[in-house]
């Protein structure tokens, strides 16, 4: 009995170390190193004390916060524009669509997501570049005189995160609304309601939990995007992940660095929590149902 | 509206058009990508010139540096190859251990633990990245001053690319292979057990068969993720570059058709892979998953 005991012990403690060692050695211990370089300044040659000046020059320096608070603009935006155009295409997908052909359809959506964000990106630039294929289109068609350039503007990089996001909309809208009772719909109908008041009282309460999860999940990606602001923006991109890699990897002032990052988790964090709570979900369920 | 309650014409074709626009969105990177690749031109821009495989084949005889030709490009192919068979690998051991231990483990903390095992996922990769970077500088530092010993592995470079990439791909695996343990039928363990059998060979004989599905799943999404990061890759990356990262590189130069050719040579290949997966059963999904 003794011996059987200890033999769980045992096995108990194999399958915990390799846990452990990954969040430990990975995640936890570099995130509270990062902590500690945000909250020192470098006082000479390989002397430090702590110091809030690292958050003080994001506030004092306009262009630090303005870009800081583009980005958060931005990205509610671009997650908006995500649920927009995706929920039609769920709704197409779960509802409209007889048998196989739903899932079909959901599989060629999929499709283009297998692909990596850099491949899409370069489609997006040679379509959209002053030299590219829509200018030339414009041209032709007579709309313009000359090619327009359609890089490195805003709406290039909303358009941009829009189509690397969809993906993470459309799984769980598509989920969420194949769970709806198509009766509800036809007794709602039926009593008279139109095609907006289903929508409102049906239809969004029962796929609150899979807009909520999309919009996190989405919300999340497109703040950290780095790939796609900088190459569809350019020089006007002024995306903060750009913000972290110029302190850290150009400038190699890492205590700078450490302490937008410690900024940008935190209001990923902020809004993620805001988003549960607005919705009264859990965490771990939202993060399974995506 | 639903298929069973009537639809007025107009909204059938507002339906139909807007599945056609959106399809056309999802597409029409990806077409311009693969169309642009057999130009016959030095820049992936219109017009078409004709019909070439320069962008394959060519060597200096032709002019061209085609993608059989550019061993830089082929190299950081197989450098985004060994990266990514060492994170599948690491990820697919610890993904099991994690999803026993999940499921059968009863410890204090576990709650914890299993929330924190999500967190990764919600962390923008590029403070994954510094974060990884600032903390295993400061261990090799550590090391260098007190020990005298030279941890270059811990230097930016392939080994923390693979960490780092490594440290939120593991929550996938842990996932996807937990979601699958969780619907086993813990009477046929128990009937083997019964039977005689030792654990050992209940583990070789009914579990692991029983998980091969998910970690070939799990495999190929790891794999996947891996070929295509980039916002973690970007900082922790030393002197040999993988894919994603020579691709931006070139990109922001404004790189020749050759970066077509690996751009369509990648499509091939994850479209495959997909619908390969798709085909046994496993999980279609590409990211934050299951």
């Amino acid at each position: 009995m003794r011996d059987s005991r200890w033999h769980g012990r045992l096995a108990l403690g194999l399958l915990l170390a390799p846990a452990l060692l990954w969040l430990g050695a990975l995640i936890v211990l570099p995130h509270v190193d990062l902590a500690v370089l945000s909250f020192r300044e470098r006082t000479g040659p390989r002397v430090y004390t702590p110091s809030l000046a690292q958050y003080k020059t994001f506030f004092a320096e306009p262009l630090y916060w303005h870009v800081f608070v583009r980005t958060a603009i931005m990205s509610v935006i671009a997650t908006f524009l995500t649920l927009l155009l995706a929920f039609p295409i769920a709704w197409i997908i779960a509802k409209l669509a007889r048998g196989r052909a739903g899932s079909l359809l959901f599989i060629i959506c999929l499709i283009p997501f297998w692909v990596s964000e850099t491949v899409r990106t370069l489609g997006w630039m040679i379509l959209l570049r002053e030299s590219g294929v829509l200018p030339a289109l414009l041209v032709k068609l007579g709309l313009t005189a000359v090619p327009v350039e359609l890089l490195y503007r805003d709406a290039t990089i909303l358009v941009g995160l829009v189509y690397t996001s969809l993906l993470f909309m459309v799984v769980p809208l598509v989920s969420s609304l194949e769970s709806l009772d198509n009766s509800l719909i036809e007794a709602a109908y039926d009593l008279g309601a139109g095609g907006f008041s289903i929508l409102r009282t049906i239809v969004i309460p029962h796929a609150a939990p899979g807009i909520t999860a999309g919009c996190i999940v989405v919300f999340m990606l497109t703040l950290g995007n780095y790939l796609t602001p900088t190459l569809l923006g350019g020089k006007n991109s002024q995306w903060f992940t750009e913000q972290i890699y110029t302190q850290f990897i150009t400038r190699f002032n890492w205590e700078q660095g450490a302490a937008f990052g410690f900024l940008l988790l935190g209001l990923s964090t902020a809004l993620v929590m805001l988003g549960l709570r607005a919705s009264g979900q859990r965490f771990g369920d939202v993060m399974r149902r995506t | 509206m639903i298929p069973s309650l009537p639809r007025p014409a107009w909204l059938r074709t507002a339906t139909a058009a807007y599945l056609i626009a959106f399809l056309a969105f999802l597409f029409l990177p990806l077409i311009v990508v693969a169309v642009f690749a057999f130009n016959d031109a030095p820049y992936p821009a219109p017009p078409w010139r004709g019909f070439t495989l320069d962008w394959f084949l060519g060597n200096s005889s032709s002019g061209r540096t085609g993608l059989f030709a550019d061993s830089e490009l082929l190299g950081s192919i197989w450098t985004s190859c060994i990266v990514a068979a060492c994170v599948t690998v690491l990820s697919a051991i610890v993904g099991m251990t994690n999803a026993f231990l999940i499921e059968r483990g009863r410890f204090p903390g576990k709650q914890v633990l299993s929330i924190l095992m999500l967190a990764p996922l919600v962390i923008p990769g590029v403070i994954l990245g510094i974060s990884i970077l600032a903390f295993a500088s400061r261990v090799a530092d550590f090391a260098d001053d007190t020990l005298g010993l030279e941890l270059d592995f811990l230097r930016p470079g392939l080994p923390l690319v693979v960490l780092g990439q490594f440290s939120y791909i593991a929550t996938i695996a842990t996932l996807t292979i937990s979601a699958r343990l969780r619907r086993f039928d813990r009477t046929l363990e128990e009937a083997a057990l019964n039977l005689g059998a030792s654990k050992a060979a209940v583990f070789r004989t009914i579990l692991l068969p029983y998980l091969r599905p998910a970690l070939l799943g799990s495999a190929a999404i790891s794999f996947l993720m891996s070929f295509a990061d980039f916002n973690t890759t970007l900082m922790l990356v030393g002197a040999d570059t993988p894919l994603t990262v020579m691709m931006y590189g070139r990109m922001r130069e404004g790189a020749t058709p050759v970066l077509n050719a690996v751009s369509l040579f990648l499509m091939i290949a994850s479209v495959v892979l997909a619908l390969t997966l798709l085909r046994r059963g496993g999980s279609p999904r590409p990211k934050p998953d299951e």
